[in-house]
């Protein structure tokens, strides 16, 4: 018994599976693969920007009224605790309801920061907080935020908020303080993990997709391709990563 | 002074050495016997590099980290504030790990005795990672 123990060796099956997978790969031809698996980035691997991160939110599976996304993104990421006027708490992202008057139509949908590819943030921090990584993901990095607000003046989707009060029992993936500011960053931990953002895992009419722009083979890239979306203040040019539908 | 000094009598003379050496004994324990702060033990056999390094070093680690891990995505372990706190945790009697607050925290041990502020906790919890939260981090 022990014997037939001792000949499954784990680093002999490993190896099997290796090598069927290395002819597999072969016989499509250098190169070319069927599916292009999604993995984790390795922790100890930049980021690139052969990937170029974006959100699609189709409105007509909105629901007005439902604010799953605004509740499950400030839960994961701690905010919407703070003490203090209503008008100075802080929003990382936010259910807008739209109308139009003449035809009575109406549409709801969640707006945050839509980590521009030219973000008007990044342009004007003095710090260099503002920046936006190499996968297009638009953060503040705190620790050199001086908290001046130029980037809150500056953001065409009034995305960012400041922290007013002293910020307490927040998770410890999420570190928040007093004094700078932050916006949504596309649960940029969770990213990196290979996960998806607290908002998009939380929508149960499923308005919400996440994915790679830049893979031709991700859902996103497909369906931006086929069907019509559009930027919030296109006429910005600031190409923003998240596109909206049926606005 | 010296002159003042000897015209004094001998027993004067010897009233202001002996007060001299007086003040001389009480004052030296303020000087010498600042109490070395209790540097609480850390889980495991060693630290990521030796004792010395570390603690000439460890600002500049954590720095780099910071960096590479805000800007870059770059998220390994060993160097991270996250992994120091795992290991330097210091519980209380009801096992809870003690914050930042409390001066058995590790890192309020040195820094309280070096008077050096840090601001890493306004922001960072000081105790370790919690082991399951809704984040999968």
């Amino acid at each position: 018994m022990t014997q037939v123990k001792d000949l499954t060796d784990p680093s002999r099956r490993k190896f099997v599976g290796a090598s069927v997978g290395v002819t597999g790969a072969m016989l499509i031809g250098p190169g070319i693969f069927l599916h292009q698996v999604a993995q984790a980035k390795p922790d100890a691997e930049a980021v690139t920007d052969k990937v170029r991160w974006g959100m699609l939110v189709d409105t007509n599976k909105c629901a007005t009224g439902c604010d799953d996304c605004v509740n499950a993104c400030a839960k994961e990421n701690g905010w919407a605790n703070e003490k203090g006027p209503d008008e100075v708490k802080v929003q990382w992202m936010r259910k807008v309801d739209l109308k139009e008057k003449s035809t009575g139509r109406e549409a709801s949908l969640p707006v945050m920061c839509q980590h521009c590819e030219k973000p008007p943030c990044v342009d004007v921090c003095p710090t260099g907080a503002s920046f936006k990584r190499e996968d297009g993901i638009v953060l503040v990095d705190k620790h050199i935020c001086i908290g001046c607000r130029y980037c809150m003046m500056a953001c065409p989707y009034k995305a960012r908020s400041f922290v007013h009060s002293p910020v307490e029992n927040h998770d410890d993936y999420m570190p928040r303080g007093m004094g700078v500011v932050e916006s949504c960053t596309f649960c940029v931990h969770l990213v990196d993990k290979d996960k998806s953002p607290a908002c998009v895992t939380s929508c149960k009419e499923k308005a919400l997709l996440f994915g790679d722009l830049n893979n031709k083979n991700s859902e996103i890239a497909i369906r931006v391709a086929k069907e019509n979306s559009r930027q919030i203040r296109q006429d910005l040019k600031t190409n923003p990563g998240v596109r909206y539908q049926g606005i | 002074m010296i002159q003042q000094f000897n015209t004094l009598s001998l027993t004067s003379r010897l009233g202001v050495i002996v007060g001299l050496i007086l003040v001389l004994v009480l004052v030296t324990p303020i000087f010498a016997d600042v109490p070395k702060p209790a540097i609480p033990q850390a889980k495991g056999d060693k630290c990521i590099a030796d004792t010395d390094y570390m603690r000439r070093n460890h600002m500049d680690l954590l720095l780099h980290q910071r960096d590479l891990t805000m800007h870059e995505g770059i998220r390994v372990r060993e160097k991270s504030l996250k992994n120091c706190l795992t290991c330097h945790a210091v519980y209380n009697k009801q096992k809870q790990a003690v914050s930042y607050k409390d001066k058995r925290h590790f890192c309020n041990s040195c820094h309280s005795y070096a008077a050096v502020k840090i601001d890493c906790f306004e922001c960072h919890t000081s105790t370790p990672m919690a082991k399951d939260k809704n984040s999968g981090i």
